[in-house]
């Protein structure tokens, strides 16, 4: 291909997967899933891998997913954030009133203009970033350990929620706002048909476009079967999710309250599909920015490069400080916007929404494979952990394992998953 | 002479009432290199940390090119074109040679991406220049050899036109072979008229390529000399016993 005679390069016998340049471990993740999800299926009779299951799998990990995220970045910088689902109470209680109290009774906006929910979602937001920024002048600036200054904010966020209700359960919230709850705000098949074609041309052309900016440069590139092979299969995959989510029916007498709503009558033999859902939509959105952040910014490349080495960091001169309180803000903000889809999803808020959340958004960062050590963790790693979670306790929820059941078996396989993690970085020798 | 590139002068620095570094002028001119040499512990290292931004000093004033500096942070110092190759190499082991070489300093697109292909290209240019055996640019740090480790460090100083050097034992880590390519990347920045401080604990290194050397012992200046009016008993004397053979005034 390019001029590989300056640079001769040791002629091994690569492996298939070797060719594939895949992360092996990310593959190994994707085999335990597939290997779970096909077990449940086994066990459950075919109701595992159904369109319905897998579209409410889907919206379940999305509140966990979209928090997972931050934490990859928290976990990263050897930090970790134990208030991230206290925080997500807060949030959703503050965005709760604003939506039906404050707005309604202060600036005295009707219940179900337009305004209610776009004012809520920006001050739900402003605040948990606020209150993410706060965490991390007191961890960066102050130095208090972040595992304190959160611990801290569990206890606290969680009881600021409860006294912004005064305990009681807010709702029902704002229809706009609904619409990032799963169910109550699905694309339809038409426009997640086309959302997936355009995400299968991007990812497509992603793949194609690194390859094009390393052989500008004249640096070794993959084989062109195995760019076509990764092109295959991501389109592949993304075009089977959206079939998949189009393949769920809105159940017969939801479709036909719909029609009753606008003044229609459901025609007779009608019928037609969820699609994607707002909130996965905005799930992907989040993940996509997030991972471009990771690798792609110089904000990115100094929250690594502070996890690998912090005084290496301080002396390249970087704001160690300042990207602490950059972090726990950029956490803070996707906790408020994990609020929006939990509390959506509810259509109201509760006060123990988000309870244990923190626990479960570390696991899936750590099964995701971000090292508690530092310097180590992908975003589509800590969303495939999100899943796992998600899966083993649905799956078991389906095949009828009792509650205390499930918390054991998911605190086993989080143990199990670092244990794994830890064999593999010493057999590979990764950091 | 001329004016000198830097002049650092009576410089202080305490850490929890033990002065680290007591009242300590050192100069150095363009095309230069001055050796610094004591005991562990005798406050070289942290009277260059002053230099480089690492610390703040208590007290004590640096000039460069004879104006006054204010140094408080690393990036002060880069503005300076100060730039240190630490005895700790202080490079992020999970990120790649390019991604440390540019740390702080990456190259971005015209879109304010980190352009990690132009990075990767300058990083295999100024390789070759400095270890044409270096090829493990896709590899974290962590994965490559210490002398290798200490190349990446050396092209990160080497590479954003530094006009102060700062050595901190830079061949601590390394064979006999690299050691000599050290020496003589050394010969070849001073001809380009770049002054290094050179922190070594090798007197023979020291006399080989240093022109000046300063001795320092318990956080005080012994004095400087010049290596050629010295012996390496003089020097170890110096170091030793603290006793200054010229009497060369601090």
């Amino acid at each position: 291909m390019t001029d590989t005679t300056s640079q001769p390069i040791p002629p091994q016998r690569k492996s298939f997967f070797q060719q594939l340049e895949l992360d092996t471990r990310l593959l190994g993740m994707v085999g335990a899933f597939i290997i779970l999800c096909l077990g449940f299926d086994f066990v459950t009779e075919g109701r595992f891998l159904t369109p319905r299951n897998i579209f409410n799998l889907t919206i379940q990990t999305v509140s966990v997913a979209i928090m997972a995220c931050g934490m990859v970045f928290i976990i990263v910088t050897r930090h970790i954030d134990l208030s991230v689902g206290a925080l997500l109470a807060t949030c959703s209680a503050i965005m709760a009133m604003v939506q039906t109290a404050f707005l309604p009774d202060v600036l005295g906006l009707d219940l179900g203009s337009p305004l209610i929910a776009p004012i809520a979602i920006v001050v739900g937001i402003a605040a948990g970033t606020a209150i993410g920024a706060f965490h991390g002048w007191l961890v960066g600036y102050l130095t208090i350990p972040a595992f304190i200054v959160t611990l801290g904010g569990l206890l606290i966020w969680r009881n600021v929620g409860w006294f912004l209700t005064r305990g009681q359960t807010i709702g029902p919230l704002d229809s706009n706002f609904q619409v990032f709850g799963g169910t109550n705000g699905t694309l339809g098949p038409t426009v997640s048909w086309v959302l997936g074609a355009i995400f299968a041309a991007a990812a497509v052309f992603g793949i194609w476009n690194a390859r094009r900016a390393k052989s500008a440069h004249g640096f070794p590139v993959k084989p062109v079967w195995a760019e076509m092979v990764l092109s295959v299969v991501s389109a592949g995959a993304i075009l089977g999710f959206i079939a998949t989510l189009n393949a769920y029916q809105v159940p017969q007498g939801r479709l036909r309250r719909i029609f009753e709503a606008r003044g229609e009558t459901l025609p007779e033999g009608y019928s037609i599909g969820y699609g994607l859902p707002v909130s996965v939509l905005l799930l992907i959105v989040i993940a996509v920015l997030m991972t471009v952040v990771a690798r792609r910014t110089r904000f990115g490349r100094y929250i690594f490069a502070t996890g690998g080495n912090p005084d290496a960091a301080e002396l390249s001169g970087i704001n160690t400080r300042m990207l602490t309180v950059k972090i726990f803000a950029l956490m803070g903000a996707l906790c408020a916007i994990s609020a929006i889809v939990a509390s959506a999803r509810l259509t109201n808020h509760t006060n123990d929404i988000g309870t244990l959340d923190e626990l479960r958004v570390i696991a899936a960062a750590v099964i995701g494979g971000t090292a508690l050590a530092g310097g180590v963790g992908t975003i589509h790693g800590a969303i495939l952990g999100a899943l796992i979670m998600q899966s083993l306790q649905s799956g078991m929820a389906m095949v009828g394992v009792d509650a205390p059941y499930q918390n054991i078996v998911v605190g086993a396989v989080l143990v199990l998953a670092v244990l794994i993690d830890i064999q593999y970085r010493k057999r590979t020798g990764d950091a | 002479m001329t004016t000198p590139l830097v002049e650092m002068r009576n410089m202080s620095i305490s850490f929890g009432g033990i002065k680290a570094v007591d009242h300590v002028s050192v100069d150095l001119h363009p095309g230069e290199v001055v050796g610094l040499l004591g005991h562990n512990g005798a406050g070289k290292s942290t009277l260059i940390k002053m230099l480089s931004g690492a610390y703040a000093p208590d007290g004590g004033e640096i000039f460069i090119n004879g104006e006054k500096a204010t140094i408080t942070n690393p990036r002060d110092a880069r503005s300076y074109n100060i730039e240190t190759i630490y005895q700790t190499l202080a490079l992020a082991d999970n990120l790649d040679a390019a991604s440390n070489l540019f740390l702080g300093r990456e190259l971005v697109t015209s879109t304010g991406l980190v352009d990690d292909a132009a990075m990767e290209a300058e990083t295999r240019k100024i390789m070759k220049r400095l270890n044409p055996n270096f090829q493990k640019f896709n590899a974290p740090v962590s994965a490559l050899s210490g002398g290798q480790r200490q190349s990446v460090a050396i092209a990160r100083a080497v590479y954003f036109n530094a006009r102060i050097l700062i050595m901190d034992e830079p061949t601590a880590a390394l064979g006999p072979h690299e050691t000599q390519m050290v020496s003589e990347l050394i010969q070849q920045l001073k001809a380009e008229g770049i002054g290094i401080f050179l922190i070594d604990h090798d007197v023979h290194q020291v006399l080989n390529l240093c022109d000046r050397a300063s001795v320092m012992k318990n956080g005080q200046l012994v004095g400087t000399v010049n290596t050629a009016d010295v012996t390496d008993d003089d020097l170890l004397s110096m170091i030793i016993l603290g006793k200054n053979p010229n009497e060369v005034d601090a």
